[in-house]
């Protein structure tokens, strides 16, 4: 696996388009290219999704490819497993990630699971899309980052995209291969991150990490709405003589360990960046395959900046959530060490 | 029920598919014993009429959703009795490899959608199933076996809930059989029952002696006829009981004596092979056939299991994804 640079396909006509705009034209081109592909969930249809990201489905597709359905979050994973695994591709939405918990069962114990329990013969090819993080003062339920627990869950894909251009690529090649697929979407950056995306049909893959900066002193690593935080931090960073190269993961299970340990090996510093609590947060575990793999390369043990060990506060959440100053807390960390 | 399919055939047909099941649970409790299947084992004994009655109302593009204690369900469903056994004994010939065991069986050849070991699981995804049918306009069933067990669970009301709201062509048999492993219903239940918790939802529900595999046939033939013609879910609750533990490491504490002995009196094998032989259908040179061809199946199910091979661990991380890593 080798980080791909972003760059739009020859000839592409480009348009500047938000995440959301950016999720919405990836599932129409596909409901228009395969009729297998239909959305569900929670206002996804008439009402065009909470965020808008299912806007016009309904209207193009009709009511049984933008399947409105009650706040039912076992039962609409559910049908969706049951549809996957009968040639269907299905896209469910779960209106905020904080609501897939009462789903946990279907994901974990039957979509997870489909394929190899049944020695091969059921693929589940589902795509779960949710809003996830922090930063809009949602409190407790509209702001929690609950990737791990799905990484934690073998069978399931976990795909965390930070720019509109990811956003649509990668939802096209979710919706293109056999494997169930946890899509969180950074709500926090929905409309504020904007950029140009092709009109047209791409595909970012799959398990592929992206450098989006180079640098030569430390190693910043982030996904979705961090990453934009962890890029602005990089620049205050070079106006200090302090060289950072920032990964965005884009896919966080199965993960892009060559491109991250290149990167490590090459400045012998990393930061891992997440708003997801501390304790068995993905850094946990990005730590420990870096230290297994690079101790040696290593000037300094992998430090990470996270959300604290609380359930997600409402009016301290700027404090909870990795800041400027905690990340150049770490950072100076690996260079001080 | 059209009236050819109460045809003489028919009947032996049942008793074959009864006997078949509680051979091969009788078997299955013999090899468990010898450490030949390990693990968790399920026995379907005394429920046979319910899995031989109700699938005989299934087409071959019908889908089946089942639970773990669904031997009988696979057997009558038609998956083979060696690569079920097979499955059991953990071979890479069986049904699914050897991965899943007693409680997980699966055939896509016979849209056999599994055994589920979590209870209720299998019920919100035989909505989607039932779902994909119809909007593919596909005169298809999903049939969905669960315990009363499964009814205190959250997922068994939302299926019932968007099931009827969907309108969709699936067909619930509760196989009420008193005990949700040891506790009995009135323990678990606050309304025990359950055909009124279904109508609670506008399904129509309907109550059947689950120990005739005569009635069970009847009734789930005219439910899977209506569910075919687009009118929607039915629930069937199938009253029944059986008559070993729950699993092998149950020392059954919690069931009155008097209470297994008076529901072994209505027994299904016993009382449908009565029926069939005051009806003149039956004598015993044709239990004798029936129980040969039985006993041939089984044997060589078990030899299939023996000669069986166990998958290489280097296969251990197939089939988590798509592509092996």
């Amino acid at each position: 696996m080798q980080a791909v640079q972003q760059k739009a396909p020859p000839m592409a006509q480009t348009q500047t388009m938000n995440i959301i705009q950016a999720v919405n034209d990836a599932l129409k081109i596909q409901m228009r290219k395969d009729p297998r592909v239909l959305v569900m969930g929670e206002d996804v249809g008439k009402f065009g999704g909470v965020f808008r990201a299912t806007q016009g489905l309904y209207q193009e597709f009709g009511p049984n490819r933008a399947i409105d359905t009650p706040l039912s979050e076992g039962g609409i994973i559910g049908t969706a497993i049951g549809m996957a695994i009968y040639g269907l591709r299905p896209v469910a939405e779960i209106q905020f990630a904080d609501y897939i918990f009462p789903a946990f069962d279907q994901l974990v114990n039957e979509a997870a699971k489909y394929r190899y329990r049944s020695g091969g013969q059921y693929p589940c090819p589902l795509i779960v899309r949710t809003p996830y993080g922090g930063g809009i003062r949602g409190g407790h339920y509209h702001s929690q980052s609950p990737e791990a627990y799905f990484i934690h869950t073998p069978g399931l894909k976990v795909v965390c995209p930070a720019t509109p251009y990811d956003a649509k690529g990668l939802l096209l090649a979710a919706m293109r291969q056999d494997d169930p697929v946890i899509f969180f979407e950074p709500k926090r950056m929905y409309r504020a991150a904007k950029g140009e995306v092709p009109t047209g049909d791409y595909e970012v893959p799959l398990e592929q990490a992206k450098v989006t900066r180079e640098g030569k002193h430390v190693t910043l690593i982030a996904w979705g709405a961090m990453w934009h935080t962890v890029s602005e931090f990089a620049e205050t960073l070079a106006k200090d003589g302090i060289s950072a190269e920032v990964l965005d993961l884009r896919t966080l299970w199965p993960v892009d360990l060559t491109t991250i340990l290149k990167s490590v090996e090459k400045t012998g510093r990393a930061v891992i960046v997440h708003e997801a609590p501390r304790t068995c947060g993905f850094g946990a575990e990005l730590s420990a395959l870096i230290h297994e793999r690079a101790m040696l390369k290593l000037e300094a043990p992998v430090q990470r900046v996270t959300g604290f060990d609380t359930p997600f506060p409402y009016s301290l959440e700027h404090d909870y959530m990795p800041s400027v100053s905690r990340m150049r807390a770490a950072v100076d960390r690996t260079l001080n060490y | 029920m059209k009236t050819e399919e109460h045809s003489p055939e028919m009947k032996i047909d049942l008793l074959r598919q009864m006997l078949r099941i509680r051979r091969f649970e009788e078997k299955a409790a013999e090899l468990y014993s010898a450490a030949k299947i390990r693990g968790f084992l399920h026995l379907y004994i005394g429920q046979e009429a319910i899995a031989a009655g109700a699938m005989r109302a299934l087409t071959a593009e019908d889908a089946v959703v089942s639970t773990y204690r669904e031997h009988g369900h696979a057997l009558a469903r038609g998956v083979a009795a060696a690569a079920i056994m097979a499955e059991m004994y953990g071979k890479a010939e069986g049904c699914c490899h050897g991965r899943g065991g007693s409680m997980h069986l699966f055939d896509v050849s016979k849209r056999f959608y599994g055994g589920n070991a979590i209870v209720a699981g299998g019920l919100p995804l035989a909505l989607g199933l039932a779902l994909a049918d119809k909007l593919a306009g596909r005169a298809r069933v999903t049939a969905c076996f669960f315990g009363d067990g499964a009814v205190a669970e959250g997922e068994f009301h939302e299926t019932m809930n968007l099931a009827v709201l969907w309108k969709l062509p699936l067909l619930l048999l509760c196989e009420n059989n008193l005990y949700a492993m040891g506790t009995a219903i009135a323990r678990a239940l606050s309304e025990t029952d359950l055909c009124k918790k279904a109508e609670s939802y506008r399904m129509p529900a309907e109550r059947i002696d689950g120990m005739d595999a005569l009635a069970v046939a009847v009734a789930s033939a005219d439910a899977t006829a209506a569910v075919r013609a687009g009118e929607g879910p039915r629930f069937l609750e199938l009253t029944t009981y059986r008559f070993r533990p729950h699993s092998m490491f149950d020392p059954d504490l919690y069931r009155d004596k008097a209470e297994i002995a008076e529901w072994k009196k209505r027994d299904p094998l016993p009382r449908h092979i009565g029926r069939l032989k005051e009806e003149g259908l039956l004598d015993a040179a044709k239990i004798d056939a029936i129980e040969r061809a039985v006993a041939d199946e089984l044997a060589q199910a078990v030899a299939f299991a023996d000669a069986g091979t166990l998958e290489p661990v280097e296969s251990l991380t197939r089939d988590v994804y798509a592509r092996t890593p």
